[in-house]
């Protein structure tokens, strides 16, 4: 860990990432009306200007002997002991943040100034994606966990703004309703992680914490790490708090890419990346991190195979992808730089899919069914391409960024050695196979075969303001891995942050898995084109399915679990509650009342009495008083 | 520091502003709100200045003036303040216009005139003010038992259709905690007469006194029920249901936001100081009944389909927070309680507000009555949204502030009640984001649709609140929401309060300041550890992972 230097020049100015697109939400949500006609260029300009900024400073930071720097802004919390202050940490790591969150968010704005464009409610769209892409800035910039914490709430706020953006449809005002509530069940474990680094060690910033972790107990360390994850778990929809993602789909598709694929979701990998010195003094924490992420890749891969929603699709591939990510940092150091690295290269093929998906969905009347689609590849050419490249992406193509970026990940698996290596790296590949089946199939379904549109279906490209968004991140999609991994290794610019990276004892030759997972990929490819390339794909799905196939529909049955362990016992214990506290806490005391004064439907209805009884008591207490005063004198 | 008896003015000028509006002629209201208006303005501007006079770096009580009062049994009319109490007179200060604003057009049950609304309220302005700002403890138990009568006419003549049932309930709550706590003022009188060799209730002698432990508890239990009464713990609360629900949204916000408060306040300011032995010991238990709470009144939050008794157990859940904050005896839980106490008061302020809009709009205090009203009425919707989500404590919002430190404060010496009470933040997301997915999301439905008086069987069978009289039944004619988004008035009404909830969640710090040496001297009273700190060698906190 290298020392932190208070900022100097443009970086002592960094507080303007957060404070550009703030301004620009606050300027759109109180100027009204007003604003409606150009609301949405301020919007995307303060988030290009945020952009440029955040180039600028990596560029500073680049420059620097030290790459790590603070900007201390002002006292937010200071009592007793505790010291938080509202203070800014710019290091490597939070720059490659910056550049994707506002990078990929500027080309996410360009883009729904198209997508939105007759939506009345234009407006507010654009000042909840201002207030997301200022929230989610504080959540990496803040060099304390409190700061953390307050983006971190706050982009769970900005989600559910925007899941609930067409608040009319009952279905997107529940799911963004569950979606707050699972991320609060998260934030509990977060929160408390907080108290305990507080308790034990007097501080929340993660200077003063990770200068100080190996002070601590190794249970304690575990506890505060576990609790952490807990709090992962929920922002990134990992198992057990992940059935809220897929729901989340019921947002705009911007959202969905910016927010429900690129970045937000995400969160949860950079607080474990960013608290790496606490996870490396907790083997035990660690290893339930890894089982989480194997977990969770195959439950989002598995339900992915079985949905018929192009979003669900995408949405339950996020929560598979992100599992990689879990899967990676969990490895410890030798897998934090090839988290990171997928989650950039996911970040531009994902947020470049879901565009795809929203540009498919306004050439088709905002149709989500796949088994109406088919035969579009012509319709929509450009959206065509530009997903045809983000799909080879995704699957791990040879030399596209997936390919890069996964088999990293899949490398440090094996490379973990022993029973536990073969197995993660085992559920991986056996992963990396399924996504090529979900994501194949989904190709074949949208873009080939025989058109099954509904009838007044007339599909037509998007405009260049929405296309050429899907370009760029194409281009991303093609690139990112081979210069993340290659060129400019990432491994090496987060050095600073994680330490270098060692050479590591390959217990399978990088070559060897190079060419299985690409069989792998091309044996899933192979069999979704079995099943829906070479046969007609009916509009409705199938009713009389195996078990195994009804599993996946249901997404392994989460929300079910959910409902029946939760939800129900909790709608019984509160009507329970509510008859209780009527009748019971409350029956007491009036049975009471009614014993001192008659009856108690009388007691209600007298209406003079009060004002008398109330003069008797003062006079009363009055009495006992004097009395007292004149004894205690007196004796 | 000016010699101007600042204090006493503020308790002066309500009252004198109470029987001036009074004496107006009948039929003169507008004059009267204008009077009344521009009094508790003033009211304001006089807390405002006392803040500017006073030091944090000064004495504890500051702005101090005596006067005996009873010779013969050493009461004094005695006023200071501590920032504790301060930053109560300033909330005081903020809410009473606000809330006078907010009763501007409010239809009154029959036979009743807005004149002795008007006087009942500043009334309790005065009231209220005396009770923070009393610092002898008989003198405390007057403004105690005082504040009692307006509010209970406010309660009793103005409120909703159940009002003479929730008054008399409320009164007889606070008559009872009232008494208890008078035996033990007497108690007290009587211990300090046998150690001073003169009786004497000057708060800052009586904190002096070396009581015997046995005897602390009883004291500590007569101020402690009288306190846990009127901030209510569980299971001392169900007279605020009734009360929040019928009184009238005015006196809603005073009550909640602020008279409610007197029990946290007294907890910090007389049981801890005045019976440390005894606050250390009975702890666990208090600390039970305010976890307790948390978790039971948030579930009977949800369950509620009234909303102002909604708001009413939200309070009772925040009320669990405070006396965790107070109850762990550190100084940063204490800070956060204290900040709860003036947070809690404008959020729920604003929340009972919005509700108030809300019935007069709809006439139905019921959830079920209303939806989609975003749609009309987005600013509305808006405002409800920004006081529920501070509710809930968001970042960002005032609450978090207040939250954060509690609990925060209160693991180091209370892991397993903090880790209970953090779980309530789940159920706190789970009343508000219910609650306003039901009445502001969806389709547009319920009582405001203009063809559908009637609804699916539902007339609001039991309307209520000021907006009662407001129903009118429309013709069925179109399918039209009739709600109209806020007028002027309203938004003048909430502007404040929105300002403040974001203000104080962005920089909550000046609070914390003018308050830090009165909580810092409390905590010393009660002998907590300097740095609020224990590092414990257990690990602390292992249970708590999922």
């Amino acid at each position: 860990m290298s020392e932190t230097l208070p900022a100097s020049g443009l970086l002592a100015s960094s507080w303007l990432l957060i404070a550009l697109p703030l301004a620009g939400a606050a300027v759109l949500l109180l100027g009204g009306r007003r604003t409606d006609r150009w609301g949405h260029l301020l919007g995307t300009a303060t988030v290009v200007a945020a952009f440029v900024v955040g180039l600028l400073c990596t560029v500073q930071l680049a420059g620097l002997e030290q790459r790590s720097v603070d900007v201390d802004l002002f006292t937010f919390l200071q009592t007793g002991s505790l010291d938080v202050r509202a203070g800014l940490l710019f290091d490597p790591l939070s720059a490659v943040f910056v550049l994707l969150i506002t990078g990929v968010g500027a080309l996410i704005h360009v883009y729904s100034i198209g997508y939105m464009a007759h939506d009345p409610a234009r407006r507010r769209f654009f000042a909840y994606l201002n207030l997301f892409v200022a929230a989610m800035l504080l959540l990496v910039l803040g060099d304390n966990y409190v700061a953390l914490y307050v983006g971190w709430e706050g982009v769970g706020l900005a989600s559910y703004l925007l899941i609930a953006f067409w608040y009319t449809r009952p279905a997107a005002a529940t799911a963004a309703k569950k979606a707050f509530i699972m991320n609060r069940v998260g934030d509990v474990g977060l929160a408390l992680a907080i108290f305990l680094m507080f308790a034990q060690l007097g501080t929340v910033s993660y200077a003063g914490v990770f200068g100080s972790v190996g002070l601590l107990a190794g249970g304690t360390v575990t506890a505060i790490g576990l609790l952490l994850l807990l709090g992962a778990c929920g922002k990134s929809g990992q198992f057990p708090l992940q059935a809220w993602l897929p729901d989340a789909m019921e947002g705009p598709t911007p959202v969905s890419a910016l927010i429900h694929a690129a970045t937000m979701v995400t969160a949860g990998v950079y607080l474990i990346a960013r608290s790496a010195p606490i996870f490396d003094a907790t083997p035990a924490a660690r290893t339930v991190v890894l089982v989480i992420g194997a977990l969770t890749l195959m439950i989002g891969a598995i339900a992915g195979c079985a949905y018929d929603d192009i979003k669900k699709v995408l949405a339950y591939s996020t929560v598979s992808q992100i599992g990689y990510m879990f899967l990676a940092v969990g490895l410890g150091p030798v897998g934090y730089a090839a988290g990171i690295a997928h989650l950039l290269s996911h970040g531009f093929f994902k947020a470049g899919l879901f565009l795809g998906a929203g540009s498919v969905m306004h050439a088709m009347d905002d149709e989500t069914d796949m088994r109406r689609f088919g035969a579009l590849a012509g319709k929509v050419p450009v959206t065509f391409a530009t997903f045809g490249l983000g799909y080879l992406a995704l699957i791990g193509f040879p030399f596209l960024s997936g390919y890069y970026t996964k088999d990293a990940i899949i490398e440090a698996a094996f490379d973990r050695g022993g029973v536990s290596g073969w197995l993660l790296g085992g559920v991986a590949v056996l992963g990396a196979g399924l996504t090529a089946f979900y994501m194949t199939r989904l190709m074949l379904m949208t873009f080939f075969g025989r058109a099954r549109w509904r009838d007044g279906a007339h599909p037509h490209e998007s405009p260049p303001v929405m296309t050429a968004p899907m370009v760029l991140l194409a281009v991303g999609s093609v690139a990112a891995g081979f210069l993340l991994v290659q060129v400019f290794p990432l491994a090496d610019w987060l050095a600073p942050v994680f330490g270098e990276p060692e050479e590591a004892a390959h217990v399978v030759a990088p070559l060897t898995i190079g060419v299985v997972l690409t069989l792998v990929m091309l044996l899933g490819a192979a069999a979704a084109w079995l099943f829906v390339g070479r046969r007609e794909v009916p509009v409705t799905a199938p009713a009389r399915v195996s078990p195994v196939v009804r599993a996946a529909r249901n997404a392994l049955y989460a929300d079910t679990v959910n409902e029946s362990l939760f939800m129900r016992p909790g709608m019984w214990l509160t009507r329970a509650l509510v008859f209780v506290d009527n009748r019971g806490v409350d029956g007491v005391v009036n049975g009471a009342a009614a014993a001192l004064g008659g009856s108690s439907s009388r007691l209600g209805r007298a209406q003079t009495g009060f004002v008398r009884s109330y003069a008797l008591g003062m006079l009363g207490g009055a009495v006992i008083l004097a009395g007292a005063l004149v004894a205690v004198t007196a004796g | 520091m000016s010699t101007f008896p600042l204090l006493l003015a503020l308790i002066v000028v309500p009252a004198a502003g109470a029987a001036a509006v009074a004496a107006l002629p009948r039929g003169r209201d507008r004059l009267a709100k204008q009077v009344a208006l521009a009094i508790s303005l003033l009211v304001l501007l006089l807390a405002v200045l006392a803040t500017v006079a006073f030091d944090t770096g000064g004495p504890r009580f500051q702005l101090t003036s005596s006067v005996t009062w009873i010779a013969d049994f050493g009461v004094s009319f005695a006023l200071g303040v501590d920032g504790i109490a301060l930053v109560m007179l300033l909330l005081i200060g903020v809410l009473v216009p606000v809330v006078l604003l907010a009763s501007w057009d409010d239809p009154l049950p029959a036979h009743r005139s807005m004149r002795s609304y008007l006087a009942w309220l500043l009334l309790l302005e005065a009231m209220m003010v005396g009770v923070f700002a009393a610092t002898d403890v008989f003198l405390f138990y007057v403004f105690f038992e005082a504040m009692l009568v307006p509010m209970y006419f406010l309660i009793g003549s103005f409120g909703g259709p159940r009002r003479q049932y929730a008054a008399m309930k409320f009164f007889l709550y606070s008559l009872l905690g009232g008494l208890v706590m008078l035996a033990s003022v007497i108690g007290l009188y009587v211990v300090s007469n046998s150690q001073l060799g003169q009786g004497t209730f000057a708060f800052d002698a009586l904190r002096q006194l070396d009581i015997d432990p046995g005897v602390q508890k009883l004291l500590f239990l007569g101020f402690f029920i009288a306190f846990a009464i009127k901030a209510p713990l569980v299971p001392f609360h169900t007279w605020l249901p009734d009360a929040g629900a019928e009184a009238p949204i005015g006196g809603a916000v005073l009550l909640v936001g602020v008279l409610d408060k007197v029990g946290t306040f007294g907890f910090l300011r007389y049981c801890l100081p005045l019976f440390p032995d005894a606050s250390r010991d009975l702890a666990p238990w208090v600390l039970v009944l305010a976890v307790a709470g948390v978790l039971y009144a948030a579930l009977l939050a949800m369950g509620q389909s009234d909303m102002k008794r909604l708001v009413s157990y939200t309070s009772i859940a925040h009320f669990g927070f405070i006396a965790l904050g107070i109850f762990a005896f550190t100084t940063e839980g204490a800070t956060g309680a204290v900040l709860y106490m003036v947070n809690h008061g404008i959020s729920t302020g604003l929340l009972f507000l919005v509700v108030g809009m809300l019935i007069a709009r709809g006439g139905s205090r019921h959830i079920r009555d209303y939806g989609g009203i975003a749609t009309k009425a987005p600013l509305l919707a808006g405002v409800f949204l920004l006081a529920g989500l501070a509710s809930l404590s968001l970042p960002g919002t005032n609450n978090f502030a207040s939250e954060l430190l509690v609990l925060i404060g209160s693991f180091p010496t209370r892991p397993v009640f903090t880790i209970l009470a953090t779980t309530g933040i789940i159920l706190a997301a789970l009343y508000i984001l219910l609650w306003y997915q039901r009445t502001m999301h969806g389709p547009p439905r319920g009582v405001l649709m203009a063809d559908d008086p009637a609804g699916d069987g539902t007339p609001a069978p039991d309307p209520g609140g000021a907006g009662a009289t407001a129903v009118a039944v429309a013709p069925a004619r179109s399918r039209t929401l009739r709600v109209q988004d806020l007028s002027g008035r309203e938004i003048a009404v909430v502007a404040p309060l929105v300002a403040l909830i974001i203000g104080l969640g962005v920089y909550p710090q000046p609070l914390i300041d003018l308050v830090r040496p009165a909580v810092q001297a409390t905590m010393d009273d009660v002998g907590s550890d300097p740095g609020g700190i224990t590092p414990s060698t257990t690990d602390a906190g292992t249970e708590g992972t999922n």
